[in-house]
């Protein structure tokens, strides 16, 4: 390591120089990163050798041991299951789920914006922290960005599910009114979708070259054409590197505005009725906000799994937990401060419209889910993860499970009860349409579908490397020249105006 | 040279008498051929459409009526024959446009309805809906504690903001002209957005396959009737745009003993009802305090209600039964 940053001195008085009459540099804050602190508090940081084999350990070609294999039949079957529920509802009609006239949206379309709210993680951990430099995100970017990626790929999958005559689906390109909500959804998570895979994968290519050289002798064929195809020729010089900083640093600053308009437009499809409970204008910043909650949660958890499962504790601290789980509880906070808005607001007035939803959401039926969902998945997380001990990992996992699941049963929530308190009576009708919880269908269906986004998030982390191997080597890299008391960016080499934090070194070491 | 163009053009000429007695003999044999066809079809439909045959029924062979074709001819046939032919469908873009020139409006004078759903009935027979499918549906309803509870049939309202059409993404439910809001469900796709976003409960979905009518089978599908209706598509009262076409009142119009539920135009600003009572629209509605369901929400419905006031029929027993209390929906 040390060769490396004699190699660069004369880059490095160069950029000196260059930077003289730069005053802000003088007051560069060193980024406070695991690696750094280390570093500077004297310890070993990982090698670049050590940080590829460990990355690359899980996916060696012939790494699929008893477990994993249990794992993934356990949720091809659940799959399958799913399908076989699909199937019948397909044949038989929506007869064959719980809804009926009253609640004619159920579990399904709440599944769907739960799924959709999930796949915020990536937008938030990705986009968010790499535009503020957060040099902690390095290891965890790319299960984020896979979260989000899989998430969108099924929650687009749920309307259509949902949908009477799914067999008309085209009648949405042939016919599509731009006034309706739900093509302002298919546009908006359409363009997410894209956007997201395209966030995914651009940082992979540097890695994925790096799997297909590694494993160039050991892997099968096929596998190799894929890596070769996906890898489209990346040799690492520093005119690709500096088109793959420019590409990413685009999506990054692009994507936060699209996840934004999702959520807000599928929040519109409640907001933009006229039924008391869903007619709100905070909908919009309170679904967006409940996405980001529950997405960073889910973050956490993906963080946690791979952390323990491919024994990543080098790279995943409990740092790492400690700040994302202070991320988890600062969006907390903001999304109980919008639910006691929704609801407080309403409950003073008790107009006529709201009234009866009110009382039994409060005191009626509804009213143990709804207090427990307030106090257990809102409040409970607030008070464990304001504490340093509640920001464990263990323990910081066990509350994201929870504000997980509440997030779930928080959206059926904000769903059913609306459509069993419609304004006029619902008098002789029979007890099928004033009484709803899903049945086996549903639920076989909704828990396919989410056995489906583990299974794609497990046999993709069996095929690339789970964090971005070039980005954390990059931290290292930072955090020596921290150490050293170098300034953490370096000029690019021709000169130009262009800072680049991957240098010579990671360059050279890829093309070793 | 000359020898050659003389040749080419004796060759044009040839080709174009020949192929223009072709293109004539084809056509000749088209038309004839297509005549037989439209006179095989005429006498088919004439013959086996659905609808009443009640002339059919009860002349004997020797009963003979006059008919007129339409190509001028006067022929003499047995009423035997005769079948009351189904009025001819309107295409699905006449279906969108509507009639022209009116605007469909309801009156329900609250003070006579006494809740014996008639008209729920009447409706269900004509559009072959099962019971439990109401598309007019009489309500028991009281305002608050110490005001009256009073009887309200409520059709679809055919608002002029209507929420529903708004949130189609396809298209399938639309306003048109002439007031009436439809459904096409050869395009839905069954989302269920516009039950949603209906905030008087008025539509209903077809969640199982819909009960075949076999006497209905050969009737083309149009938007104003609404037959066949079909699985995964939503429905609900449609102002039976295809009675009016042929002079009449809708099912429940009709079918109100009491005379409640005035139908008419807003453009010739007359209404009648089931008695036959013919009266100006707007002085009814300004005459007897009319107004409309939930007017606050904006949706602007075309039916109007006169409140009830000097009630003549004993009102719902839900008044002075607290546990059937419906004033919190």
């Amino acid at each position: 390591m040390d060769s490396t940053i004699k190699k660069n001195n004369g880059a490095e008085q160069a950029s000196l120089a260059h930077r003289a009459a730069d005053a802000t540099f003088a007051t560069d804050p060193i980024p406070a990163s695991p690696t750094i602190r280390l570093a500077a508090a004297g310890g070993t940081l990982p090698s670049i050798e050590k940080i590829r084999d460990d990355f690359l350990k899980p996916i060696t070609p012939g790494n699929f041991g008893k477990w994993s294999r249990y794992w993934v039949i356990g949720l091809a079957v659940v799959m399958a299951w799913g399908l076989f529920a699909y199937i019948y509802q397909l044949r038989t009609g929506l007869e064959a789920t719980a809804m009926r006239n009253y609640v004619s949206w159920g579990l399904y379309i709440a599944t769907f914006v739960f799924i959709i709210g999930i796949s915020h993680s990536g937008t938030l951990v990705s986009a968010i922290l790499r535009v503020t430099n957060q040099e902690w995100r390095r290891p965890i970017t790319r299960s984020a960005e896979l979260l989000t990626a899989v998430a969108l790929m099924f929650g687009g999958l749920m309307p259509i599910i949902d949908m009477g005559r799914p067999d008309r689906v085209l009648n949405m390109v042939f016919f599509g009114r731009l006034q309706s909500p739900l093509v302002w959804d298919i546009v908006c998570i359409t363009t997410y979708l894209t956007g997201s895979l395209m966030f995914l994968y651009l940082p992979m290519i540097p890695d994925i070259a790096l799997a297909k050289k590694r494993f160039a002798n050991t892997a099968s064929k096929s596998r190799l054409w894929i890596y070769d195809k996906l890898a489209m020729g990346w040799e690492g010089t520093p005119e690709q590197w500096r088109r793959l900083e420019r590409a990413m640093r685009v999506m990054t600053v692009m994507i936060i505005p699209i996840a934004v308009s999702v959520h807000t437009v599928i929040s519109y499809i409640f907001a933009m009725t006229l039924r008391a409970g869903w007619d709100s204008t905070i909908f919009g910043p309170y679904f967006v906000v409940g996405a980001l909650y529950s997405g960073s949660a889910g973050v956490i958890l993906v963080m946690a799994a791979f952390r323990k499962i491919y024994h990543l504790e080098e790279y995943i601290t409990p740092r790492h937990f400690d700040l994302m789980s202070k991320i988890v509880l600062a969006l907390t906070m903001i999304y109980a401060y919008f639910n006691f808005n929704e609801y407080w607001v309403s409950a003073y007035k008790m107009e006529s419209g709201e009234a009866p939803l009110l009382r039994n959401l409060f005191s009626g039926g509804y009213s143990t889910v709804f207090w427990i969902l307030q106090f257990g998945t809102v409040l409970l997380p607030i008070i464990i993860l304001a504490t340093p001990r509640g920001r464990k990992p263990v323990l910081a996992t066990i509350t994201c499970v929870v504000i997980v699941a509440g997030a779930w049963v928080k959206r059926y929530i904000i769903i059913i009860p609306v459509l069993l308190h419609p304004f006029l009576p619902m008098q002789h009708a029979p007890l099928s349409w004033t009484n709803y919880f899903p049945n086996w269908v549903e639920f076989s269906v909704v828990g396919g579908m989410l056995a489906g986004i583990l299974l794609v998030i497990t046999l993709f982390s069996k095929f690339f490397p789970i964090s971005s191997i070039w980005e954390v080597e990059e931290g290292v890299h930072v955090a020596q020249r921290a150490a050293a008391g170098l300034p953490p960016t370096v000029a690019s080499h021709n000169g130009k105006d262009h800072k680049h934090t991957l240098a010579p070194a990671i360059e050279e070491a890829f093309a070793q | 040279m000359g020898e050659e163009k003389k040749t080419s053009r004796r060759k044009f000429l040839t080709l174009t008498v020949l192929g223009g007695a072709a293109v004539a003999a084809g056509a000749g044999i088209q038309k004839a051929f297509s005549a037989n066809v439209a006179k095989a079809a005429s006498d088919t439909t004439a013959a086996g459409a659905g609808g009443a045959s009640a002339a059919a029924d009860t002349a004997s062979v020797g009963d003979t009526m006059k008919v007129l074709t339409p190509t001028g001819e006067l022929l003499e046939i047995s009423k035997a024959h005769a079948y009351a032919a189904h009025h001819a469908p309107v295409t699905n873009e006449e279906a969108r446009i509507g009639i022209p020139g009116r605007r469909f409006v309801m009156v329900i004078d609250l003070s006579k309805c006494d809740g014996c759903k008639k008209c729920t009935v009447a409706c269900q027979k004509m559009h072959f809906t099962p019971p439990d499918r109401e598309y007019i549906k009489v309500f028991e309803m009281q305002d608050s504690k110490e005001t009256g509870a009073y009887w309200m049939p409520k059709p679809c309202f055919h608002c002029d903001n209507p929420p529903c059409t708004k949130v189609c993404p396809v298209n399938a439910t639309f306003k048109r002209e002439d007031g009436i809001v439809l459904i096409d469900n050869t395009r839905c796709i069954g989302c269920r957005f516009c039950m949603a976003a209906c905030p008087y409960s008025t539509r209903f979905f077809n969640w199982g396959a819909p009960e075949e009518i076999p006497a209905m089978d050969n009737i083309p599908y149009t938007p104003e009737q609404g037959y066949p209706r079909r699985i995964g598509t939503v429905e609900k009262c449609d102002f039976c745009p295809d009675m009016i076409r042929e002079g009449k009142m809708p099912a429940c119009v009709d079918s109100c003993d009491m005379g409640a539920i005035y139908f008419g135009d807003e453009n010739e600003d007359a209404v009648t009802n089931s008695n036959g009572d013919t009266v100006r629209l707007s002085t009814l509605l300004d005459q007897n305090a009319a107004y409309r369901y939930l007017e606050e929400l904006g949706t602007k419905p075309r039916v109007y209600y006169l409140p009830p006031k000097n009630r003549r029929y004993p009102e719902p027993r839900i008044a002075h039964d607290a546990s059937r209390r419906t004033i919190e929906g």
